[in-house]
């Protein structure tokens, strides 16, 4: 197995996907919201189907929009569901997403003479084939570059991340581990919650179109949870999931394309291979974490 | 209630057949499927009312113990041990389908799955939510990439592990629907065996260790339950709907009641009711994918829960919390009049022509009411016939409404007195407390207040106390 420019894209694309799922992802896991993410990968088939049924196009702005409407909607499904009926909150959204993701399995099979989504592709993603679907075509200092879509599309949201992050980050902060004195402070709870929910809707769509909903949901929480062990320091926290998230993208391309060679066989699902690179990273952190480790911990106990 | 539910059920059903098909062949059609005609339908029907009682089942322990979402981090975690099982059994068998291996697999890595969220959680300071999205994402993309080597696998198509993903409810088979059932019965006979320990657990884990119960052990055997609905659900609804089928009919229950028996026979109903009727209608509409359809199907019994459900439903607290606020306003104003005439004169005389009318202004002064609400609260007052007159100038109290003032009155200040010499509140506090508790005393009560007063401080049988503090 060699390394092709095709490779580079793919951890190009993979870093970028890590890295914009972790800037939301850290609040998420500090909310106590991880499965949200699960929630919303699951619950955008709907909102695909819509979109497509009505519009007739597969243009991506379109299916972009409706996506991330039934994300946020999920949301706020949840949060309805959950105060009307004093569901818990995990109920109320396993709820509401396996709701939506029935109703968009029926939009599918109703217009499936009409409509092109395959329910394996939402899945599980297609990060390996990402760098075929060129958008631009640039020749930068005698270098030939062929720019991918999903770069593209990953780069603009994590920007807008990165900005949300930046210029809201005490804002998020205060919300994030006192509601009530952010309450206090004028800070409207319930529109930092759905910012937050738009946030993670916007980046799953964005996400899962390139590499599948179950990077997403890695992605959105493993590295912050890992690098919620390492540091007690919220600032810290968001830019080691950032790094850890970029790590795992490219370790784990690296270990499906090489690993397999070893022993003779084809690459592996590069997507599932980046999932279980976030868990050793999430279990090396668990163990080793110089103070919320376990063997720290284990040391720290009277017996010893 | 419930017969209102069935018959809501119905009429989706009948209305959706109807759109489906002509009128012609929607008669043969829907009589063969309500009278389970043909055998492929009879056994998809059973097949899945049978999984439905069972999730209902294993779903309420979850929703209870405020695990729901267990069951999902548990169906994505099969996963992994479906492929393992399929690479193993084509490696010694030659063939991958064999389905008591696949599921074998399917329980030991979903079982696994659980432990690890279980160990994250009390090992780890990640918390539970995020503990199950570790374990449901990281091992999925381990069979994710387990399923990449098998599709280079040479040796055996990849035909039997579809079904596990999305379900392949109506095409089960024989040897499904004995899975199924073993299944539902072995549930059911555990929920019965072990009503009283699971009940505990569910309720008091603590209480259920201190009496020596094995809690560790009834925790694994209820998230076995589960596992075992789990992976026998995946083949029939698929791995995303099997979730549905453990968290929405158990939520759905719980708006009917708040007993345990009850909610376990409910959410068993509701599951089995959305299974059966779930896949009826996609039995009618040929094309509709059943385990979308017997997940909406629960969804829409759920909504019609959440609204018309008697202990947790939306109607029914509204109207509750409405008649509480009726029954604290009424109470308010006529405390508010008692105090007013109880100005004018040691021993007040409430009802009666010669007691002066109360004006307007006086009252809105008592609690700030806005002249609309007071109009309202005293309207509400006259109807029960508490207040005789409500014109222009005042309001004066009924007979009735005089000996409700009292009652109401001593009440506020029995409980007042009793802060007062028991939970050393100031006198300038104790009304605000008061306030908070008056309005829910029961007759019983009110006597052991009584009898706890000192001696000097208890009133006349029906006599009203002095106020502890100057009123307002």
């Amino acid at each position: 197995m060699e390394w092709y420019v095709f490779d580079t894209w793919i951890v190009a694309v993979g870093a970028l996907c890590a890295a914009a799922c972790a800037l939301a992802g850290s609040f998420l896991v500090l909310r106590r919201m991880s499965m949200m993410g699960d929630a919303i990968s699951h619950a955008v088939l709907p909102g695909l189907a819509v979109a497509f049924l009505l519009t007739g196009s597969r243009t991506s702005v379109v299916m972009f929009i409706g996506a991330a409407a039934t994300g946020v909607l999920t949301a706020v499904f949840t949060q309805w569901v959950s105060r009307l009926g004093n569901v818990e909150r995990g109920a109320s959204m396993g709820i509401v997403f396996t709701t939506l993701f029935a109703l968009g399995l029926l939009l599918i099979a109703r217009g499936a003479e009409r409509v092109d989504l395959d329910p394996g592709c939402v899945l599980f993603g297609a990060i390996e084939l990402t760098p075929l679907d060129v958008v631009a075509d640039w020749t930068v200092f005698g270098v030939h570059l062929e720019i991918p879509r999903a770069f593209v599309v990953l780069g603009v949201v994590f920007l807008l991340n990165l900005a949300v992050v930046v210029f809201l980050f005490k804002e998020l902060r205060i919300s994030a581990f006192d509601p009530a004195l952010a309450t206090t402070l004028g800070l409207h709870a319930g529109f930092m919650h759905y910012l937050l929910m738009t946030m993670v809707a916007v980046t799953t769509v964005a996400a899962f179109e390139a590499v599948g909903s179950i990077l997403v949901i890695a992605m959105l929480i493993v590295p912050p949870a890992a690098a919620h062990l390492l540091t007690d320091r919220l600032g810290t926290m968001v830019v080691l999931s950032v790094v850890l998230g970029v790590f795992c993208a490219a370790g784990g391309h690296a270990a499906a394309v090489f690993l397999p060679a070893l022993t003779g066989h084809d690459a592996v699902s590069t997507s599932g291979m980046m999932a279980v690179a976030a868990g050793i990273l999430f279990f090396a952190a668990a163990l080793f974490a110089p103070r919320h480790g376990i063997l720290a911990k284990g040391r720290r106990s009277p017996r010893g | 209630m419930r017969k209102g539910a069935g018959i809501l059920c119905v009429f989706l059903f009948l209305a959706t057949a109807a759109a489906e098909a002509s009128a012609d062949s929607w008669r043969d059609d829907f009589a063969s499927v309500v009278l389970l005609r043909d055998y492929n339908t009879r056994l998809v029907l059973v097949s899945t009312t049978l999984l439905g009682i069972a999730g209902g089942l294993a779903g309420s322990f979850l929703l209870l113990r405020k695990r729901s979402l267990m069951g999902d981090a548990l169906s994505h975690a099969t996963l992994p041990g479906i492929v393992l099982a399929f690479m193993f059994a084509v490696h010694f068998t030659g063939t991958g389908r064999s389905f008591a291996v696949l599921i074998t697999g399917a329980a030991v890595t979903g079982l696994l799955g659980c432990v690890v969220v279980l160990l994250i959680r009390s090992l780890t300071r990640v918390k539970d939510d995020a503990a199950m999205g570790i374990v449901l994402s990281v091992f999925y993309g381990a069979g994710v990439v387990l399923l990449s080597i098998v599709q280079h696998m040479p040796e055996a198509g990849t035909a039997g592990l579809e079904s596990f993903l999305y379900g392949k409810t109506a095409s089960m088979v024989r040897a499904d629907f004995y899975l199924v059932s073993g299944a539902a019965v072995i549930s059911l006979i555990a929920s019965l065996a072990l009503f009283k320990e699971f009940r505990l657990l569910c309720f008091d884990e603590g209480y259920a260790r201190s009496m020596g119960w094995p809690t560790h052990a009834l925790d694994v055997l209820m998230l076995l339950l589960v596992t075992l609905v789990t992976v026998v659900g995946l083949q029939a609804v698929g791995v995303v709907l099997i979730i549905a089928f453990l968290i929405i009919p158990a939520a759905s229950a719980r708006m009917w009641t708040s007993r345990f028996g009850w909610m376990l026979a409910l959410a068993a109903g509701f599951g089995g009711a959305s299974g059966w009727l779930g896949a009826g209608l996609s039995a009618l509409a040929p094309g509709l994918p059943a385990g979308a359809v017997i997940v909406l199907t629960a969804a829409a019994l759920f909504v019609l829960s959440l609204l018309a459900g008697p202990d947790r439903g939306v109607i029914a607290r509204t109207v509750r919390a409405r008649a509480l606020k009726r029954r604290v306003e009424r109470q308010h104003l006529l405390r508010g009049i008692y105090e007013v005439l109880e100005e004018s004169g040691p021993a007040p005389h409430l009802a009666g022509d010669s007691v002066p009318l109360i004006p307007w202004a006086v009252l809105e002064r008592k609690r700030s009411w806005s002249p609309r609400e007071l109009r309202g609260v005293v309207r509400r007052a006259y109807r029960r016939g508490l207040v005789e007159t409500m014109d222009r100038d005042g309001v004066r109290l009924t007979d009735a409404g005089a000996r409700a003032a009292a009652r109401v009155t001593r009440n506020h200040r029995l409980w007042e007195i009793y802060l007062v010499e028991y939970a050393d509140i100031a006198p300038t506090h104790v009304d605000r407390d008061a306030d908070a508790v008056e309005h829910i005393l029961g007759a019983g009560l009110i006597r052991r207040l009584e009898a706890s007063l000192p001696v000097a401080a208890r009133p006349a049988a029906d006599g009203v106390p002095a106020s502890p503090h100057p009123i307002r």
